[in-house]
């Protein structure tokens, strides 16, 4: 993949669009420059399928960092287990008295069996922590692949031997056997063997695990990257006029690596949010009183054959996360890189 | 071919070296003394240490480590349970059952859910996307494309139950996902395995659909598939023998990743549908501090990744004779 040239691309575009405006009086409009991310935007901006996509990721992101607010013009909270206050609502069984779960406009996703929370503001907060944590996760994960692949990429010799045989083992890793294994040993890094674990180091020790085993694919990309572009003329220049190693890493070489940066970072986010809550689900991840995409999932697996109601709402929600994310993922790889074919 | 083979197999044991060293030194990253668990509540120091020399856990942790090695390789002596042969993985801390033997038992159920799953989404993901690549911009097309993208964005174990409710409890058309050897019945095996491949296809149909169909309208668009038509070959055989050959490469190679993944153990499938695999081993070993029987399964899960990455290089340079195995 090159590097998007905006000289090429650039005039072709305005001639374009300028065409289709001018009308027969018009004087041609002097044409005025776009850089590559304006040029993007527009492309973006025509493709409805992206466009409303992206509305749909946007609300997820609004009602997780929203979900206090909500939570309190709702008047209910994820922790109150209010079966206990009031019996009724649920049957002899634990389970909601009410059809579909006990949906009712005052429960409006219905009850939690058993133990009776609230499951609206349960996923509300459910959403909110695991997309906090995925997010992180992405972050870090992005910044360390980056910085790592590009310096291997652009010392070469012996640090990218080193790197490279690196990234071989990390990739050869049963990626889910080791964030099963490696979460126990994070925890031991902070706390005693009997001492509970405090909630925040269970979602501190998921970002760290899920980026020191994600960082390498991204890394492996970018070096690839990086190998391409350092023979070339632009960072020659930059060496004779003495610029230091970090500065034509990170000014000269970064700006041209966006592209690659931004199409997995797209991809990389969805795939955090199904993980994290499939080491949940499994049980390694967050746990039950903290609300969670898979603690939710877990919970109403033991008891789907009564109540799949509860499972349904959680369920459905990380779908349509994942699935508008991916769409969205592929509006934005086609607007940044629109030479490529899916 | 037969130098790449060699020189592939020694890199892929320096990388299982390395990562049971890593695995070694993760497990004791953690202060914690498996002794401490077989011996109960009525411990004292000598009982202890007397676990700890039947264990073979009585060294410091890199003079345990070779023997370990040790074990695997020319066999090695227990205090416990006496000699044991090569390949000697050790003994469970959790019950005291050698691990090659647990693993052994395990590995059937693993391999046939890998296997069959494998099989249904090879076939329906690249006929679906043949299919589609067929059809360009008409109705099956769209189809085939948005029903992939629906099934890429959906969760095992979110599917896995929905699936369960409504075919096995519900409408009671499939059964309880279970676990029988083939030998003993192959009829309760197939029922029992069914659903979990059917499931474990939706999601992945969706990648090898996709996949399928961008190699070949990108192939079919080529010089030499045109060429091909224009000496008056049929269309059947331009599609199959030219253009497919050439939009192979890609799926081999994601084909074999996920092989790879599957063996080494599906873990969310196993635990979502309760079979007993390799997966399922894993996560009791994790919660059982059972480091002997966590480090064979982590051997065999990154040995099938590397194993089927050989494999697919190997495959590749058969499809495509431009790419020499050096």
């Amino acid at each position: 993949m090159t590097p998007p040239t905006p000289s090429a691309a650039a005039p072709l575009e305005v001639t374009d669009e300028s065409a289709e405006k001018s009308t027969p009086s018009d004087v041609p409009k002097v044409s005025e420059g776009r850089s590559p991310g304006r040029l993007a935007w527009n492309r973006f901006k025509r493709d409805r399928t992206g466009v409303m996509s992206a509305c749909i990721v946007g609300f997820f992101f609004v009602i997780a960092v929203a979900a206090p607010l909500i939570a309190k013009l709702y008047g209910k909270d994820p922790y109150t287990t209010y079966a206990s206050e009031r019996p009724e609502l649920l049957n002899p069984f634990a389970y909601p008295s009410g059809p579909n779960g006990g949906m009712s406009s005052e429960f409006w996703f219905g009850i939690e069996p058993q133990l009776g929370r609230d499951v609206f503001t349960f996923l509300l907060y459910a959403i909110r922590n695991s997309l906090g944590i995925a997010l992180a996760a992405t972050v870090l994960t992005v910044v360390l692949g980056v910085v790592i692949g590009t310096t291997a990429g652009y010392l070469g010799g012996k640090t990218d031997y080193l790197v490279g045989r690196v990234i071989d083992i990390l990739l050869s890793f049963p990626s889910t056997l080791f964030f099963i294994a490696f979460m126990p040993v994070v925890f031991g890094l902070f706390v005693a063997p009997d001492e509970e674990i405090p909630t925040w180091l269970r979602a501190t020790a998921l970002i760290i695990v899920l980026a020191a085993f994600g960082w390498a694919s991204i890394a492996r990309l970018l070096r690839g990257q990086v190998l391409g572009l350092r023979e070339r003329e632009f960072v020659e220049a930059a060496k004779v006029t003495g610029a230091s190693p970090g500065r034509i890493v990170f000014k000269e070489l970064l700006p041209n690596l966006w592209t690659p940066i931004i199409i997995q970072t797209t991809l990389m986010l969805p795939a955090y949010v199904t993980a994290e809550a499939g080491l949940a689900f499994l049980g390694v991840g967050m746990i039950d009183p903290t609300p969670d995409w898979g603690v939710m999932i877990a919970r109403g697996a033991s008891f789907y054959t009564e109540d799949l109601t509860f499972m349904l709402f959680p369920g459905l929600a990380m779908v349509i996360f994942v699935l508008a994310f991916n769409l969205l993922g592929d509006s934005v790889r086609d607007a940044l890189d629109p030479k490529s074919k899916r | 071919m037969f130098r790449f083979l060699v020189r592939r197999v020694i890199g892929a044991m320096v990388i299982l070296l390395i990562i049971s060293a890593i695995t070694f030194w993760l497990f004791y990253a953690v202060p914690r003394d498996p002794a401490m668990m077989s011996c109960g509540k009525n411990c004292t120091p000598e009982n202890l240490a007397q676990i700890r020399k039947n264990l073979g856990i009585d060294h410091s942790i890199p003079v345990q480590y070779w023997y370990w090695l040790k074990g695997v390789f020319v066999g090695r002596d227990y205090a416990g349970y006496g000699y044991c042969d090569a390949p000697c993985f050790g003994y469970s801390f959790a019950n005291n059952v050698p691990v090659f033997d647990t693993i052994m038992d395990r590995l059937p159920t693993t391999l046939s859910l890998a296997f069959g799953a494998a099989a249904v989404f090879l076939v329906l993901g690249v006929g679906a996307g043949m299919l589609a690549a067929l059809k360009q911009g008409k109705f099956l097309d769209k189809f085939a494309s948005s029903a992939s993208l629906l099934g890429s964005s959906l969760q095992i174990y979110f599917v896995g139950y929905i699936a369960m409710y409504y075919f096995v409890a519900q409408l009671g058309w499939l059964d309880q996902p279970s676990w029988t050897p083939f030998s003993d019945d192959p009829v309760a095996w197939f029922s029992g395995l069914l659903l979990p491949w059917l499931v474990l296809a939706i999601i992945f149909t969706a990648n090898y659909t996709r996949m399928t169909r961008s190699q070949l309208v990108e192939q079919l668009s080529e010089d030499y598939v045109r060429t091909a038509r224009a000496k008056g070959l049929s269309r059947s055989n331009v599609f199959f023998r030219f253009a497919w050959r050439g939009a192979m490469g890609p799926i081999v190679t994601v084909f074999g990743i996920d092989l790879g993944t599957l063996i080494g153990g599906a873990i969310i499938t196993e635990q979502t549908f309760s079979l007993p695999g390799i997966g399922r081993l894993a996560v009791k070993s994790v919660d059982q501090s059972d480091l002997p029987m966590l480090l064979g399964v982590t051997l065999l899960a990154a040995g099938a990744i590397v194993f089927f990455n050989i494999i697919v290089d190997a495959v590749y340079a058969l499809i495509d004779p431009r790419i020499r195995l050096a």
